[in-house]
């Protein structure tokens, strides 16, 4: 019982930066671009959430006042997602503006997100002489909150009150864009865009400003997931090629959550459980690196499993991958 | 001057477009009066559509002025045009398929953060009530028929407060009837006080519905006239630039033996529903048969079974083949199309996406032309050479236009794709033809040109099988007409012996024998 | 009823699309997009701190100033072509393997086995082309289980082909850790390859160099002469099309998928006969992401992946260099690819459209 209580625990934990990638994905996709540079924009917002603190902090230490912990914990937000949307506006401008192939694209961002993130959090090391860690303030901003009352409260406490401040600020964004994409007027518009782009342009929506929105606001919540592998999975230290793979499992989350943020909730924590399954669940003479396969191979799973049960609903948006030109002939 | 122009929803002066090197309009000009209903007519390719899209605000104009209700006005944007008051009901519907009525009919709209549907279903009875349609606001698109698409097209534009309504061959997807009460609709809207344009090339639609026609040949403008001022014969001429009788032939050929027996034949979707439910028909030689039917009640199911593309889930498919110097009939069900091709059956069609099926866009003629035929060449390499000589064949006997043969057949016209397609179908002698909407989106001289073609295949023996969507087409070319509803055949008709209105009936009631016997007990 | 005049707006440019520009045009294009992408890495640089010029040369000399350094430009460009070569077999029929990184390291570890475990039994002259068949059987066969899937039920090939990069790499983790690791070391690595084992050098390079050259004109003829290529091109242009014409669609796929996974599994071989002398989980090193640029900025050309091929190595080689001259992280060759990706996707547009300034006003007055 305890140890899956642990477990669930851990998977929230776990999970969260899926569960971030994966709502800025589906953000992207429903209007009409798929993204294949969560990774890169991830990979830039790990690395930007992890440098505004730093830099604060070796601000804080040149005037000589204590560095205060939420004001790190706000820049690291605020960064990460102007980084994770700064890629994105790349990979708008060329396939919206643009019109580039959007797989290429994405890939390139892979490519040029892993590179940005990898070579300032080098960079930023050797300036530090070594590595780049952050103090204790900074650490405890990111620390699981104890909420008087309701943390302690037995099993309920630990499952719900006792998460860092970014786990309710995910769950949070899933129900708010689920609101947003059933309710609003706006979000209406934007599955139009994402649909059937011809139409949603006849019926007098502004195309491209949607697809920019949505792709660029998406980015930036990925670009706060990255911050969450930096900040919290590897506790405020750069760790090289700290993102490996996440960025791409969100993407394959997207197609498990069938594009419904609240779905993704619960893909999230069943995909964030199978990445730390190994600390929980030994089975004898399984070795270690196998339980690394495990998301991968649940990822393929889920792929082929959606892939043979096509339904007409809960698809991916239909003008998915391809370029809206109005006066194209 | 400011007194005149109000008495017109929109003057359209001088209008220039152009495509790359294509010049889609040229210095029209054309005015629609306030509360009129006004036909645009052109053939296939004359910029009827063009022209319009620059009124709804698909396109620019590159030069030209466009005043509406007499204040000259920029167009930049589809908002632009429905802020001005147009609303444009588009060929290709432009509805969002996953959406319900309602929500396409609000979609883009400003109002509040929230769409109250209640309030939306409320106004939308009101106009449907207003005009006598027939709508569910709950319904999804997808779940529509064409008639129901465009209502909602025109109840999306009427919503916005449309007070000009352009409509894009509105009738090219309706049966007679469906024809008919859009026209009602039409001139309801008329004494309302809206003013109506309506794009088309049939001429007969012309006659009965238009106030005035303005009339387009090769993107420019050729004159506008009062409707009951003129005859179909003078718009003929003025449409095409000669006089020409726009009768289509129908030679006399002795029919000769079954080439194909269709027997039960039943096929599914993709989402298990059934295209076709036990269809049964035989093709002969030396005759044309048409196939009606309104849009997806299972023509294309049914071309690509007969053409051994379409999975076949009961009954047969038989082709007159020689075997062994004896003649049977071979089954082709279950067979690979190379199979196929082995057992001396042959078999061409034209396919309904020429450049999504019949034909690789981004290649050349010459790489087209060995499509369905480059296996043959013996080993590893393919042979360029015969199909080279084809394709310099095609070119010279069916006036092709093209720089040459190495061009990308995607940037010919329309007409010349077609030529290409339909030429190397009828190179390799089939004995069975079957042509998918073989004119659709072609000019005059293209379409009579095909039609040549067809009626040539027929004299030689080859059992024509046409599915078109133009009643009146179908009704002079055909020696016999099998009309589709659902994916069933509800008859097989006479085209001398019939009217367009009983085949229209045909064409949506699946079980029109049973109906009327219901109707006699 | 009162309509918000808008007789002021007008769209400054539009955009049209053009015909076909000559191909000097499109090369110039090309060229400007690449200064480009050159430049706004010389603002990086600039920013950091350096001369950008003096990085530059360092990069060049790094990569090309001497025979030594010639010699790891071009065993880094190998892999890659061949792995490129591989891809664009995929990608033209528009099958999205990105997968090819997997592929190598299945690749290296079927040849692995052979060169670990078996170069004494069976001569040198046997060893060499089983450790090939070998290499080129792994990555095909981890090639053919997406293919299978997509061919069959439409799986998506993108992701598919991703995660079994990741798995391939927990693979090799698991048999650096177990049954592969090198015997008395305290670390989870393998051993080196015994002598027998690994490739000739030809020029100083192992002549997988030669291969990689001659792979490039068989791959021209395979595109553009046989039979096959033709079916690829047309599987690739339309499903629908292919059908139509009577090619086995879900045949052609998987075909491909097993040669396209081949090459990046030879290329695999070769990186562990020819280089690195055993496997680590850098073996692949992210020749497979390279790959795709690689095959994409050369438009799958084969000759033009050649070209492609060797300029990527340059950046990588002298990134290597200005890491230790400069100081600068060696990821910035990654920056810069991504740089010129972006620069060449983006400059197709004005291949394929023009901005036209709009005349609306002056031309009826």
């Amino acid at each position: 019982m305890n140890t899956l209580l642990n477990l669930l625990v851990a998977a929230a934990l776990a999970g969260t930066p899926l569960l971030l990638g994966t709502l800025g994905e589906i953000l992207t996709e429903k209007s009409g671009n798929i993204n294949l540079g969560v990774e890169g924009m991830m990979f830039m917002g790990a690395i930007a959430g992890l440098a505004a603190p730093f830099v604060y902090e070796q601000w804080a230490l040149k005037v000589e006042s204590a560095p205060v912990g939420w004001i790190g914990a706000f820049l690291a937000l605020m960064a990460s997602f102007l980084a994770g949307a700064l890629g994105a506006l790349i990979y708008g401008f060329l396939t919206i503006t643009l019109r580039a192939n959007q797989n290429v694209t994405g890939l390139t961002l892979t490519i040029f997100g892993t590179g940005v993130g990898n070579f300032f959090g080098e960079y930023l090391g050797s300036r530090a002489g070594g590595y780049v860690a952050l103090g204790d303030e900074m650490k405890s901003a990111f620390a699981n909150l104890s909420i008087p009352g309701l943390s302690q409260i037995p099993v309920i406490g630990k499952l719900l009150f006792q998460y860092n401040w970014v786990v309710y600020f995910a769950i949070a964004l899933a129900l708010l864009m689920n609101h947003f994409f059933k309710r609003t007027r706006v979000g209406l518009n934007l599955r139009a865009v994402g649909e059937d782009p011809a139409a949603a342009d006849a019926a007098g929506i502004h195309v491209s400003r949607y697809k920019y929105m949505a792709t660029v606001i998406g980015g930036g919540v990925c670009g706060i997931g990255g911050m969450y592998m930096s900040m919290v999975t590897t506790s405020c230290v750069w760790v090289h090629n700290c993102v490996s793979g996440y960025g791409w499992l969100a993407v394959a989350l997207v197609i498990f959550a069938a594009w419904s943020p609240a779905r993704a909730l619960l893909a999230a924590l069943i995909f964030g459980g199978l990445t730390v399954l190994r600390l929980y669940l030994r089975i004898p003479g399984m070795p270690m690196q196998i339980y690394e396969m495990f998301p991968f191979i649940a990822t393929i799973l889920v792929l082929i499993v959606t892939s043979i049960r096509q339904s007409r609903e809960n698809v991916q948006p239909k003008s998915c991958g391809f370029n809206y030109f109005r006066e194209e002939r | 001057m400011e007194e005149q122009s109000v008495n017109y929803a929109v003057r359209m002066k001088n209008i220039t477009k152009t495509f790359g090197k294509v010049t889609a309009n040229h210095g029209v000009s054309l005015e629609l009066r306030k509360g009129e209903i006004l036909a645009l007519l052109g053939e296939n390719g004359s910029g009827k559509t063009t022209l319009m899209n620059m009124l709804s605000g698909i396109y620019f104009p590159d030069s030209g002025s466009i005043e509406v209700r007499g204040r000259e006005v920029a167009i930049c944007s589809p908002r632009d045009a429905f802020e001005l008051g147009i609303g444009m009901i588009h060929q290709h519907f432009k509805l969002v398929d996953v959406l319900t009525a309602a929500e396409n009919i609000v979609l883009g709209l400003p109002g509040g953060k929230y769409v109250d549907r209640k309030q939306v279903n409320k106004k939308v009875r009101e106009i449907s009530d207003r005009y006598q349609f027939d709508l569910n606001p709950r319904k999804k698109i997808y779940n529509m028929s064409v008639s129901e698409k465009q209502t909602v097209e025109i109840l999306k534009a009427l919503y916005r407060g449309a007070e000009i309504l352009i409509l894009d061959e509105p009738t090219a997807v309706l049966t007679p009837q469906e024809t008919e009460k859009l026209f009602k609709i039409l001139r309801n809207m008329k004494e309302d006080g809206k003013s109506i344009l309506i794009i088309t090339h049939k001429l007969h639609e012309v006659m009965a519905i238009s106030d005035r026609v303005t009339v387009l040949r090769k993107g420019e403008c050729i004159g506008t006239i009062e409707t009951a001022a003129t005859t179909q014969e003078e718009l003929t001429e003025n449409m095409v630039g000669r006089p020409i009788s726009l009768a289509i032939q129908r030679p006399h050929v002795k029919r000769g033996q079954e080439m194909l027996k269709v027997v039960d034949l039943t096929c599914l979707r993709p989402d298990r529903v059934k295209a076709l439910n036990k269809v049964s028909f035989s093709a002969y030689a030396g005759e044309i048969l048409g196939i009606a039917g309104i849009a997806g009640s299972g023509q294309k199911e049914l071309c690509e079974a007969i053409a051994g593309l379409y999975p076949v889930s009961g009954g047969s498919i038989l082709y007159n083949c020689q075997s062994d110097g004896a003649q049977v009939m071979e089954n082709i069900v279950g067979q690979r199309s190379d199979q196929i091709f082995r057992k001396g059956i042959s078999m061409a069609f034209v396919p309904e996406d020429r450049l999504g099926m019949g034909l690789v866009a981004s290649m050349d003629m010459v790489d087209n032309v060995m499509l369905r035929s480059y296996r043959q060449a013996p080993g590893i390499f393919v042979d360029r050479k015969r199909p080279r000589e084809i394709s310099e064949k095609l070119i010279q006997e069916l006036e092709i236009q093209t720089p040459d043969v190495t061009t990308p057949v995607r940037r010919l016209s329309g007409g010349n794709v077609q030529k290409i397609l339909l030429g190397r179908e009828i190179a390799y002698g089939p004995s069975v033809l079957v042509v998918a909407y073989p004119v659709r989106g072609l000019d005059i001289n293209s379409s009579y040109k095909i039609y040549d073609m067809l009626n040539e295949q027929k004299k030689k023996g080859v059992a024509v099988i046409f599915v078109g969507e133009d009643l009146d087409v179908l009704m002079e070319i055909s020696d016999r007409i099998l009309v589709l509803c659902g994916g069933v055949v509800s008859g097989v008709v006479d085209p001398k012996e019939t009217t367009k209105e009983k085949i229209g009936l045909l064409m949506i009631q699946a079980d029109g024998e049973t109906q009327g016997e219901e109707a006699k007990a | 009823m009162s309509r918000p005049g808008n007789e002021q707006k007008k769209p400054f440019i539009h955009m049209v699309k053009r015909d076909a520009l000559s191909s000097q045009k499109q090369w110039l294009i090309r060229g400007i997009a690449l200064m480009g992408a050159l430049l706004a890495g010389a603002l990086l640089i600039l920013s950091l701190g350096h001369n950008p010029l003096a990085v530059y040369r360092d990069m060049l000399v790094g990569a090309l100033g001497t025979p030594t350094v010639r010699r790891e430009t071009v065993k880094i460009a190998v892999p890659l072509l061949i792995t490129a070569i591989g891809i664009s077999l995929a990608f033209k029929m528009q099958f999205w393997n990105i997968g090819a990184e997997g592929q190598a390291l299945m690749g290296a570890v079927c040849a692995g086995y052979f060169a670990f475990f078996q170069y004494d039994s069976m001569p040198r002259l046997v060893l060499i082309p089983v450790m090939m068949l070998a290499g080129m059987a792994g990555g095909g066969l981890y090639g053919l289980i997406p293919a299978l899937f997509k061919a069959k039920w439409g799986t998506n090939e993108t992701l598919f082909t991703l995660m079994l990069n990741y798995i391939a790499l927990a693979f090799i983790k698991y048999l650096q850790n177990g049954p592969w690791k090198a015997p008395h070391s305290q670390f989870p690595k393998m051993s080196m390859l015994d002598d027998r084992a690994r490739l000739t050098k030809v020029l100083g390079v192992h002549w997988g160099w030669i291969l990689a050259l001659l792979l490039v004109v068989v791959a021209y003829f395979y595109f553009t002469r046989t039979k096959q290529g033709y079916e690829i091109a047309v599987v690739g242009e339309s499903r629908d099309t292919a059908r139509y014409a009577g090619i086995n669609v879900s045949f052609v796929m998987i075909r491909t998928m097993v040669l396209s996974g081949a090459m990046a599994g030879l290329a695999g071989m070769l990186q562990l006969t020819g280089a690195d002398y055993t496997i680590t989980e850098g073996t692949a090193g992210g020749v497979g992401f390279t790959a795709i640029t690689v095959a994409w900025m050369a438009k799958m050309n084969s000759f033009g992946m050649l070209a492609v091929a060797v300029f990527i190595a340059i950046l990588e080689r002298g990134s290597n260099k200005i890491q230790t001259t400069f100081k600068i992280p060696a990821s910035a060759a990654e920056v810069l690819t991504g740089l010129i990706l972006f620069f060449m996707l983006g400059c197709e547009f004005f291949i394929n459209y023009k901005l036209v300034r709009s005349r609306g006003k002056e031309a009826d007055a």
